[in-house]
């Protein structure tokens, strides 16, 4: 039986696809099946950072209206055999989705995965709502900055409102705190919030901060999920929120400024 | 551009402090809110009118909160008044 983790954060543009991305690589890496769903419908993006924008034949949207079986709208990764996604339909409106649907497609993924990841929109409306009702685990994508943090404490509300697990009293969806575009040096500088502070904030456990990084924006240039795109700080940092989220404890790596020396200057890293 | 940075004058470091400040203010009143019945905010409202009518306690002075236990809510009201001023 799978579990499902919804991947939000109310404020736009903070990281929740490249998340998605990172931690379905991630996950599935580390052996489990996994499948991404993308929850953006009209405003699909998942497949473009996963690099298989050129193999959406059928979405989640056909799925839920019966023009094709689940199996047909999968699209396996590139590059892990046991990491697939589910896109959003592009051209259908946000209403196609409808609960029966949702749920009908979410029960038939987790028979045959271990993880299903939610992606989810933007927003509170009806694909950020449907993303996080049926979750048994929650990663909010929080940046240091006090729209996205306070967005954040707004889903965490709703998390706790209306979702399945607190609608019918079961126990509460498992809720984990991912920084994204986290900046040691503004944050030493003292212009922005770290991360601490927003933790004492939120009071969500802490799954790890990804720094502000260069290596995102090259990996979805690229179309290859950021921890499985070379060496880089952000890939690290979500290998570890990965182990962390599968119950390792590891110490943070990158929290803290450090100046780099001389010779790290010249030759780079 | 780092030098000039150091010349910057220090009401302009430390934004993230006030960022921190602002937050908490705003998060607490949201959570404060959050399962709260739909009359809770025009409640507290009328309220604090009461309240500041008979006392000069202002705003800052007057905690509201609404508890739940099993099957109860319990609303709690906690108001500092300063000693000198009963009108």
């Amino acid at each position: 039986m799978a579990k499902i983790v919804v991947v939000t954060s109310g404020k736009g543009g903070v990281g929740k696809t490249t998340t998605s991305a990172a931690f379905g690589a991630g996950l599935a890496l580390k052996g489990y099946r996994t499948v991404v769903v993308d929850f953006d419908i009209g405003l699909r993006n998942l497949d473009l950072i996963m690099g298989c924008e050129r193999r959406v034949v059928y979405d989640f949207v056909n799925v839920i209206q019966g023009d094709a079986n689940i199996n047909q709208a999968l699209i396996k990764a590139k590059q892990l055999d046991n990491l697939y996604i589910l896109p959003a339909s592009q051209t259908k409106d946000k209403d196609a989705l409808t609960q029966e649907g949702v749920e009908m497609i979410l029960e038939s993924l987790r028979e045959t995965f271990d993880y299903v990841i939610c992606d989810s929109p933007a927003g509170i409306e009806r694909g950020a709502y449907f993303a996080m009702y049926f979750a048994d685990e929650a990663i909010i994508v929080t940046n240091p900055e006090v729209s996205s943090v306070r967005d954040s404490d707004r889903i965490l509300g709703i998390l706790a409102s209306k979702s399945k697990r607190s609608v019918e009293n079961m126990e509460p969806i498992k809720e984990h705190l991912l920084l994204a575009r986290y900046n040691p040096k503004r944050v030493k500088d003292g212009d922005m919030l770290s991360v601490e502070d927003v933790q004492d904030l939120l009071d969500i456990p802490l799954l790890g901060a990804v720094p502000e990084s260069e290596a995102v924006l090259m990996a979805s240039n690229r179309g290859v999920p950021v921890v499985l795109d070379g060496k880089s700080d952000a890939g690290d940092a979500y290998t570890d929120a990965v182990a962390r989220f599968l119950g390792e404890d590891l110490p943070h790596r990158f929290l803290h400024y450090q100046k780099k020396g001389f010779f790290s200057r010249l030759f780079g890293s | 551009m780092r030098l000039l940075d150091y010349f910057r004058s220090p009401r302009r470091r430390g934004s993230a402090q006030k960022a921190k400040d602002r937050l908490q203010v705003i998060i607490a009143h949201g959570r404060a809110n959050r399962n709260s019945p739909e009359y809770f905010p025009q409640l507290r409202e009328e309220l604090l009118e009461v309240i500041k009518k008979y006392t000069k306690a202002s705003n800052e002075d007057i905690k509201m909160s609404l508890e739940r236990e099993g099957s109860y809510e319990i609303l709690e009201l906690n108001v500092t008044i300063p000693t000198t001023d009963t009108k």
